[in-house]
């Protein structure tokens, strides 16, 4: 039905947010505040049944990420699900509970592809970041186990000020470990990575150094790595087109099954997010009132609605419109079109050395 | 394609393959050939799904050339410039070596 509708085209890709649990403590972690516990997780049931109505909606790429998607024991029969549905899958993992069991279980189960975190190049950094002793070795193990398969190999740095100045090195390190796709991304300021901001922004010169490291490596890899690079916004003039526009191709499940147009949204006040548990993905992604109150261009304010890249940006991303101004209904203040824009400017210059505080459990030690 | 210095000649003689991790397929609900690949996904118009059909990890960029000129009854030039182009624009994004 859903599929058929008019002027709804059918989401790309489904995120599959399997559990909060995880094995390190990344201060930029981009998972909510309030993390759920394994007994609030949907069962290995449920989600099999979320991947076939996604499936049937039309969903093609899936997205199992966390926390730390390799937490949940039942993975490799997700893993075969979700493949016997068509589905691309795509595990996004640090690595560090991928031994030689694990891999064959994955690849036995039919998966497309890894991307793999590193938190930095060299082990007592990037072991002090993950806040895991010997993190970094067993990524750079699950990183040869993953080629050795045979599969195309994905590494994920997440940069920021502590180590944003040695991306060339993690550029060198991809190509390294044979990498087919590295990421540089950049912060983005969400959930424990606000929290933790202004000891995160990188400074304008190092950002300009990095950006300039991606486009040299660019150069060197044509043909050979795809590099992805993900801007900090609070350095932009132009905000991302966050999600590729709210509820226009993407549907997040939270580990305990709340679908919504993004990872972040539960930060919004005011909204009630439809259940897996409870309704169909069609009925979701077609009727619900969250996925379609900022659907398209109807809501959008000014500037916004007189702007010829509205539909290229779809005003931004509403959880950073509404974790700056307080109102998610405002232009995205990476805009230099915002009229909140120095609310970011003013952040950037805020930036400070204050201590990091690790993602935890609430009540954890 | 051509990034290392190939010649027309030497480029037509490798085999074409998908990159390790893209997938090709019909998607029922959309009616249209799609392209799967980490983090991206292409949707190829008609001549692109023709030139695509034809890479099975088999033929070379030389037998794919021959058998669309055949098959469109097109000159093999014309035919040569775009798979040529194609093809490079292919490796660029990750999706195919030869």
């Amino acid at each position: 039905m859903t599929a058929s509708m008019p002027g709804l085209a059918p989401p790309m890709g489904l995120i599959a947010e399997l559990t909060h649990r995880c094995p390190l403590a990344c201060a930029y972690c981009s998972n909510p505040m309030e993390l759920a516990r394994a007994s609030a997780e949907l069962d290995t049931a449920a989600w099999l049944r979320v991947f076939e109505e996604a499936a049937k909606l039309g969903v093609l790429h899936l997205h199992l990420t966390g926390g730390e998607p390799m937490a949940r024991k039942d993975l490799p029969q997700l893993v075969k699900g979700a493949a016997s549905l068509q589905l691309y899958t795509n595990l996004i993992t640090s690595g560090v509970l991928l031994d030689d069991v694990a891999m064959a279980a994955l690849l036995d189960a039919g998966i497309d592809h890894i991307q793999l975190s590193f938190q930095d190049i060299a082990e007592r950094e990037a072991d002090r970041s993950a806040g895991l002793d010997g993190a970094h070795a067993r990524k750079l193990a699950a990183a040869r186990r993953i080629r050795e398969a045979g599969l195309p190999l994905t590494l994920n740095f997440v940069v920021h000020r502590g180590n944003v100045d040695r991306t060339a090195d993690m550029l060198a390190l991809g190509e390294a470990l044979g990498a087919a796709r590295i990421e540089i991304a950049h912060v983005q300021y969400y959930g424990w990575g606000l929290l933790n901001r202004s000891a995160l922004l990188p400074t304008v010169a190092q950002l300009e150094a990095a950006t300039a490291a991606v486009e040299v490596a660019r150069v060197r890899f044509k043909g050979r790595i795809v590099v992805d690079y993900v801007v900090p916004d609070y350095y932009a003039t132009r905000p991302k087109a966050c999600m590729g526009g709210w509820a226009q191709r993407f549907i997040n499940i939270s580990p305990a099954g709340k679908a919504m147009p993004c990872h972040a949204a539960e930060t919004l006040p005011g909204f009630v997010f439809p259940s897996v548990r409870e309704q169909s993905l069609a009925e979701i992604w077609s009727d619900s009132d969250a996925f379609q109150r900022f659907r398209g261009t109807g809501w959008a304010p000014e500037p916004c609605r007189s702007c010829d890249r509205l539909e290229i940006d779809w005003g931004g991303c509403r959880c950073q419109a509404f974790a700056l101004t307080g109102d998610a209904t405002r232009t995205d203040p990476a805009c230099a079109l915002s009229p909140d824009h120095a609310l970011m400017q003013e952040a950037a210059r805020q930036a400070s050395t204050a201590p990091l505080k690790p993602r935890r459990f609430a009540g954890a030690a | 394609m051509g990034s290392n210095g190939d010649t027309g000649g030497d480029t037509e003689r490798a085999i074409v393959r998908f990159r390790p991790g893209v997938k090709f397929r019909f998607d029922e609900t959309r009616q249209a050939w799609i392209v799967l690949a980490p983090e991206r996904l292409l949707l190829p118009d008609e001549i692109a799904v023709e030139v695509l059909k034809r890479i099975d990890g088999q033929r070379t960029v030389g037998q794919v050339i021959d058998d669309l000129a055949a098959t469109f009854k097109a000159p093999r030039e014309t035919i040569a410039t775009d798979v040529r182009a194609m093809l490079g624009d292919l490796a660029a994004k990750g999706i195919v070596t030869s």
